[in-house]
């Protein structure tokens, strides 16, 4: 059996304790909002994107330690980065939040650093989506780019 | 005399199980409730022995089936006390209950400009299906908001029912545990010529049911909640309205004649059961009214008065001001459901910390969303106690929250 250690790393907590990048960002900055239909937490992700790079991000909303920490980690790791890498870096983390094992073609060109304490997740699947949740609002506001 | 729980608890086959070598601590049956030997055997030995259709062929296996099938409608009319057991009618689950009920009474008599009195505590099953009639019919909803402490704040509910159709409330909250005054909502309900529609999911397991009583119109319930298996709902309606209303599924079993033109519909209780019925669950539900009646409802709800008082006591005085537990103080008032917020530790956290000691509580929603924005809450850990529940798993629980607190 996955023991809580697997789940609560010291990184994870740290973030949950001190999120980084908490807040909103105004227009025109992109923004979208995101519901765990299942838990109910709420999350939104802004995000300033200048000549296709990731100026600045943030996210709000109330959630579970893991859902929060992934946010606040994921906005340490995108921000100053070129969107294409920042797509990159998503589809790397999404890889390592999945069980199964089709998708395995895996871009080892990619980091992850600190988000690599969040692969104890996997083992406690109901909890995934926690920790994907601020990753997919972060698609959906990049998504409303090209509308 | 009061229940007999360790007893009970050996009714239970789950209940002796353990996982990673320590007891199971099942304080989730607000969402379902286990199941006692005699469901599980009648279910199986329905299967084994007498699996069969219903209604509708003439060999003896079919009518055995037929017979147990209906002999669980006839339990559970006495189990209400409803005055005939065709007003009985089975579906999926009280989810389809109520969208059968307002689906089917609503777009018979709502037009638009309406209204409808909910109230603040609903579960979505009686929201949602309201909502969809906003958009279909143009009604308009109206709502009972919530006291302090979490009860039905009545202070307007003469004003809120002025004008209404339909008065459709929870008996019990699934969240707040708030037991509400069913009997006098309802006689305010006719009063202001409204009928009264009660979902009575969260009581009808825990306490003893009188419909008739209530002076209800409608009630809805489920029967995973009481000790029967899931994918059984119960409409319980006043044979009258059921009679006026138009079926809601249409097919098999629910009609009188089929032409090329068009169809009339059966007598009641199939003209709202289309379709081959849940049949092995409908006798599994039959088995646990039985036994829930072999215990007696009100030495059930003494039973949940009891651990409602200790829990309450316990949690407060071991926790203070760490812990806030929603809804009533009083455990008069109140069924042995409690959603609370512990020392700023999110549910879901909560809830994976208490798994590591089996003990099992629901953490989220609760499928009352709006109530849980009035509350202030994306979501609660809720720990429910039933039956077979004992003060020594309340002390489990309480175990577990303070090992939460070592990684939080």
């Amino acid at each position: 059996m996955a023991g809580l250690e697997d789940l609560y790393r010291e990184i994870i907590l740290d973030h949950y304790r001190t999120p980084r990048n908490r807040g909103e960002l105004d227009p025109p900055a992109l923004s979208a909002d995101g519901h765990n239909p299942l838990c109910g937490d709420e999350i939104k992700i802004s995000v300033a994107v200048i000549d296709g790079i990731v100026t600045d991000v943030r996210f709000s909303g109330s959630g579970c330690s893991i859902s929060q920490s992934s946010a606040s980690m994921m906005t340490s790791a995108i921000k100053g980065k070129p969107v294409d890498q920042v797509k990159a870096i998503v589809r790397r983390f999404k890889q390592m939040m999945t069980i199964d094992e089709e998708d395995t073609e895996i871009d080892e060109s990619i980091n992850l650093g600190d988000l690599e304490a969040l692969q104890g997740v996997v083992k406690f699947p109901v909890r995934i989506k926690c920790a994907t949740l601020g990753w997919n609002t972060l698609l959906d506001a990049l998504a409303t780019e090209q509308k | 005399m009061s229940l007999d729980v360790l007893s009970i608890r050996k009714d239970f086959p789950v209940l002796s199980r353990q996982i990673n070598g320590k007891p199971l601590v099942y304080l989730d049956s607000a969402n379902t409730s286990q199941k006692p030997q005699v469901v599980i055997d009648a279910m199986s030995n329905f299967m084994s022995n007498g699996y069969a259709p219903i209604n509708r062929s003439a060999y003896q296996l079919a009518a055995e089936a037929t017979d147990l099938y209906e002999g669980a409608r006839s339990a559970l009319a006495t189990f209400i006390n409803a005055p005939k057991a065709h007003e009985v009618i089975f579906t999926k689950n009280a989810t389809e209950s109520l969208n059968l009920l307002i689906m089917s009474w609503g777009r018979a008599n709502l037009k638009a400009g309406d209204s409808v009195l909910l109230t603040h505590m609903e579960h979505h099953a009686n929201i949602v299906p309201w909502h969809m009639l906003v958009a279909e019919r143009g009604i308009q909803l109206r709502w009972v908001p919530l006291t302090e402490d979490g009860q039905l704040d009545v202070t307007h509910l003469d004003t809120l029912l002025d004008g209404v159709k339909v008065f459709s409330f929870t008996s019990m909250s699934n969240v707040l545990g708030t037991i509400n005054p069913v009997q006098k909502l309802c006689e305010a309900a006719h009063k202001a010529g409204a009928l009264a529609f009660v979902d009575g999911c969260q009581s009808v397991p825990h306490q003893p049911t009188d419909v008739q009583a209530w002076g209800a119109d409608f009630v809805v319930f489920s029967s995973h909640k009481m000790c029967g298996p899931s994918g059984v709902g119960i409409l319980w309606g006043r044979e009258a309205l059921l009679e006026a209303m138009p079926p809601f599924l249409g097919g098999g079993n629910m009609i009188a004649d089929v032409r090329l033109d068009g169809f009339t519909t059966a007598e009641l209780p199939a003209k709202f059961e289309a379709g081959t019925p849940p049949i092995t669950d409908v006798i599994g539900l039959g088995a646990a009214v039985t036994y829930l009646q072999s215990l007696g409802m009100a030495q059930v709800r003494k039973h949940e008065i009891e651990l409602s008082t200790y829990v309450l006591n316990m949690l407060n005085e071991r926790f203070g001001d760490d812990i806030t537990i929603h809804g009533p103080t009083n455990p008069e008032l109140r069924g042995a459901t409690f959603s609370f917020a512990f020392r700023g530790i999110h549910p879901h956290d909560l809830s994976q910390v208490l798994d590591q000691q089996n003990v099992c509580v629901r953490a989220g929603h609760h499928c009352a969303k709006p109530l849980m924005r009035i509350l202030g809450a994306n979501a609660t850990a809720r720990a429910s106690f039933y039956l077979y529940n004992t003060m020594s798993e309340a002390d489990a629980l309480a175990d577990a929250l303070d090992s939460a607190s070592d990684i939080f």
